[in-house]
């Protein structure tokens, strides 16, 4: 036998200057996965765990059993969210390429899964998200200055300037703080969500990690946990196909899909569109009503594709096609909303150019008064002796004079030569 | 006041708290209908039930994990480990997530748990049943790291550290769990049935997170030590004949130095002990405090006992040891330097 049949490396079906090629992923018609009841037993709904659900059509209808009763305010708030975000993301990103922030991550094509789950979920769920999930920051109404002034490291950073860009938290709006130690939040919403049942409250917990990292051992702790005591909470799988440079074959993804993994574990588990802001919505509200029914977590994966770099640190044509989104076959969330709120006769194209430049404007009108609480080099600056603050919740002896001696260095006059930095 | 061994004076402390907050809650492996492979939590979960008592999968990263985000949650979760040799898949969850929560939130989020974990050598366990591993611990900052020597120093902290709002890391030398332990493997254990140190008040109490305990006033020299080390100096000062002043650090992080400090301040010579292997070991955090704040007034090189930098061993297991002769030896080469 050869090396090559004897040990495998995963190959991505195309590298760059190679024509893009999705025939790997297993679709299904819109419309056509069936809708058990939220209480099914794991058993009998194993498929949808290799199905893709999916509810809007190519003509921008609702089809099948996973269509959502759902009101077209609630549509046109996803939509505004979306857009928000989206514009969000692109103000951030060319701020970083002007120096403005130290780095950024964006969310570029997958605004709908976090906005249609964020609109699932009731007020009082707790979020777990990955860095890629600004949108539930957006759709439960963060005022995207305070998430510009985390990015800023300013002297409004809801983080005091000890964390990098796009690791908000918001413990008013219930979203935990994002890690960059990956997937570490997925066991942490099994323990909020195993807490929320001891305490016997009505609230679930919902976390998100991408697929590259369902390889830590985290992500199997959570299912494990999440299984062994029936937490409620929604477990969710971001696959947008590309970790940085891997793509989804080296977490594991060439032989069944990620959703399968909560099939060993007893998880409901169900694929989804996650560029389908109905299915999205759908999927997560099914799994809610699960949790609070006592019948234990749902593993959900939903397949999109990261559009963008995996951050600004990296250049993502060194890796794979150019263009390869544009043959990505699930097409865009925002667009296929709103062909849908059009084939609905809510919405028309003039309504749409006027939301993305409304909520460009928001966007403009929030960055410039982000700008005005200054950033990490230019005042208002952050009082830089706050780093030794909440290290504890009372400062011990140590860090009080560690303090001291940082302020003391201020006055510092080396003996031979003039001050300098350090 | 009740006569207890450690393990009765952790599970007193354990049920004391239980009782007091509903917010307590014990996860762990075995902890539950068992009692733990050590029988701290025993009759804990028939008292308060199975949601408050959770006997836990063998996944020590998903223990930590939950638990923070119990404790995000409002609860004031115990995690067990079942040894201290054990807790390294939860490594991640503790530095990375658990330590920093509150910094990296500005104080909006934190996790008030406190991590048990049973640890050290003298019971046969080889390299998996008998580390010691604080000295990897306090060098996290954001947790606090405790290891009492005794049961009521053991009830009085752990109770300190379910109140903390800070995380804490717990160890408990198993060597002590039923009796104090000098270090010499001929002799057997003093039970604490007849220990002042294990009268124990049953009631709640507490004792102070940050601060050492001088156990024995001298003037010869200062032995710093914890856990069983404490009860090895204590024998080994009898051996050397040295009037010795043994301070029971007690809580390594954050460290109480001003009690250390005016120890050897006082008698000029400092002898430090510990069963963790000695490269970048805790000790050399405590030399280089005794070195900063008591230079002037040293008047012998201060000297290190500690485990071998080597595996902990199954074999030979009491010639690595820091036994009673290895640390009178330390005690009278320090009284003999000029």
């Amino acid at each position: 036998m050869t090396q090559a049949a004897r040990f495998h490396v995963p190959h991505p079906s195309a590298r760059p200057g190679e024509a893009p090629d999705f025939g790997y992923l297993r679709l299904s018609a819109a419309g056509a996965v069936e809708r058990p009841s939220p209480d099914a037993r794991v058993h009998d709904i194993e498929h949808l765990a290799y199905d893709l659900v999916r509810v809007l059509d190519d003509d921008g209808q609702a089809v099948g059993p996973w269509a959502p009763s759902i009101s077209g305010e609630t549509l046109r708030a996803g939509l505004s969210a979306m857009v928000l975000t989206r514009a969000f993301d692109d103000r951030l990103l060319r701020m970083q390429r002007q120096g403005k922030l130290s780095f950024f991550m964006q969310t570029l094509g997958e605004e709908a899964v976090s906005v249609a789950a964020a609109l699932a979920l009731q007020p009082g769920d707790m979020l777990f998200p990955h860095y890629r999930n600004v949108g539930l920051h957006i759709a439960r109404g963060h005022n995207p200055v305070e998430l510009m002034c985390q990015c800023l490291s300013n002297s409004r950073d809801m983080c005091k300037g000890r964390q990098m860009p796009i690791m908000y938290h918001w413990a008013r709006g219930n979203i935990f703080s994002i890690s960059g130690n990956l997937a570490t939040q997925f066991p942490q919403a099994v323990g909020w969500a195993m807490a929320a049942a001891i305490k016997n409250e009505q609230h679930i917990a919902a976390g998100w990690v991408g697929e590259g990292s369902t390889a830590e051992a985290d992500f199997h702790h959570a299912l494990t946990f999440a299984a062994v005591y029936r937490a409620p909470v929604v477990l969710n799988v971001v696959n947008n196909q590309w970790a940085i440079s891997s793509f989804q074959g080296f977490a594991g993804g060439e032989r069944r899909p990620f959703a399968a993994r909560g099939l060993g574990y007893g998880i409901a588990s169900i694929r989804v569109d996650g560029n389908d802001f109905l299915a999205v919505f759908a999927v997560t509200r099914w799994a809610a009503e699960r949790a609070r029914m006592g019948r234990g977590a749902t593993l959900i994966e939903l397949v999109t594709y990261r559009r963008g770099a995996h951050s600004t640190s990296d250049d993502p044509s060194r890796y794979r096609p150019r263009d390869e989104w544009k043959a990505w076959p699930l097409g865009d969330p925002i667009d296929r909303l709103q062909a849908h709120l059009i084939a609905r006769g809510e919405w028309n194209e003039a309504d749409q150019a006027a939301l993305e430049a409304d909520r460009k404007a928001h966007v403009d009108a929030c960055w410039r008064e982000a700008l005005s609480y200054g950033s990490m080099t230019e005042a208002p600056r952050l009082d830089q002796y706050e780093l030794f603050e909440d290290v504890y919740r009372d400062m011990p002896r140590h860090l009080i004079a560690q303090r001291d001696a940082l302020r003391a260095l201020a006055d510092y006059q080396p003996k031979a030569g003039p001050a300098s930095e350090g | 006041m009740a006569q207890m061994n450690m393990v009765q004076a952790l599970n007193s402390a354990m049920d004391v708290m239980m009782e007091r907050d509903p917010g307590v809650v014990i996860l762990g492996e075995d902890v539950g209908y068992f009692g733990g492979v050590f029988r701290c939590t025993e009759g804990l979960q028939k008292k308060y039930g199975e949601a408050r008592v959770i006997d836990a999968p063998i996944a020590e990263g998903g223990i930590v994990g939950c638990a923070i985000g119990m404790g995000v949650n409002g609860l004031r979760p115990i995690a067990e480990m079942q040894f201290a040799d054990y807790i390294y898949p939860g490594f991640d969850q503790i530095v990375s997530e658990l330590a920093r929560l509150r910094h990296r939130t500005a104080g909006d989020f934190f996790a008030p748990v406190t991590i048990r974990a049973p640890c050290g050598g003298g019971i046969r366990g080889g390299q998996t049943h008998s580390q010691s591993p604080e000295g990897i611990f306090t060098h996290v900052c954001g947790l606090k790291v405790v290891m009492p020597s005794n049961p009521r120093d053991a009830k009085g902290l752990l109770i300190s550290a379910i109140e903390d709002d800070d995380p804490v890391i717990f160890f408990e030398p198993k060597r002590l769990y039923h009796g104090p332990f000098e270090g010499d493997p001929e002799q057997p254990a003093t039970s604490w049935a007849e220990h002042p140190l294990g009268e124990v008040p049953a009631d709640y109490y507490t004792v102070p997170l940050g601060r050492s305990q001088v156990v024995r006033e001298g003037g010869d020299v200062t032995v710093l030590c914890y856990g069983t080390m404490v009860h090895v100096a204590q024998a080994a000062a009898r051996l050397a004949g040295a009037d010795a002043e043994i301070v029971d650090v007690r809580t390594l992080a954050p460290l109480d130095a001003d009690t250390i400090t005016a120890s050897v301040r006082k008698t000029g010579r400092c002898v430090i002990v510990h069963e963790a292997t000695r490269f970048s070991g805790y000790g050399a955090e405590l030399l280089a405090t005794v070195q900063e704040e008591c230079f002037y007034h040293l008047e012998a090189p201060v000297t290190r006992v500690a485990g071998w930098d080597t595996p902990y061993p199954h074999a030979f297991e009491w010639d690595y040891f820091p036994g009673p002769r290895r640390v009178a030896a330390a005690i009278e080469n320090v009284l003999e330097a000029a």
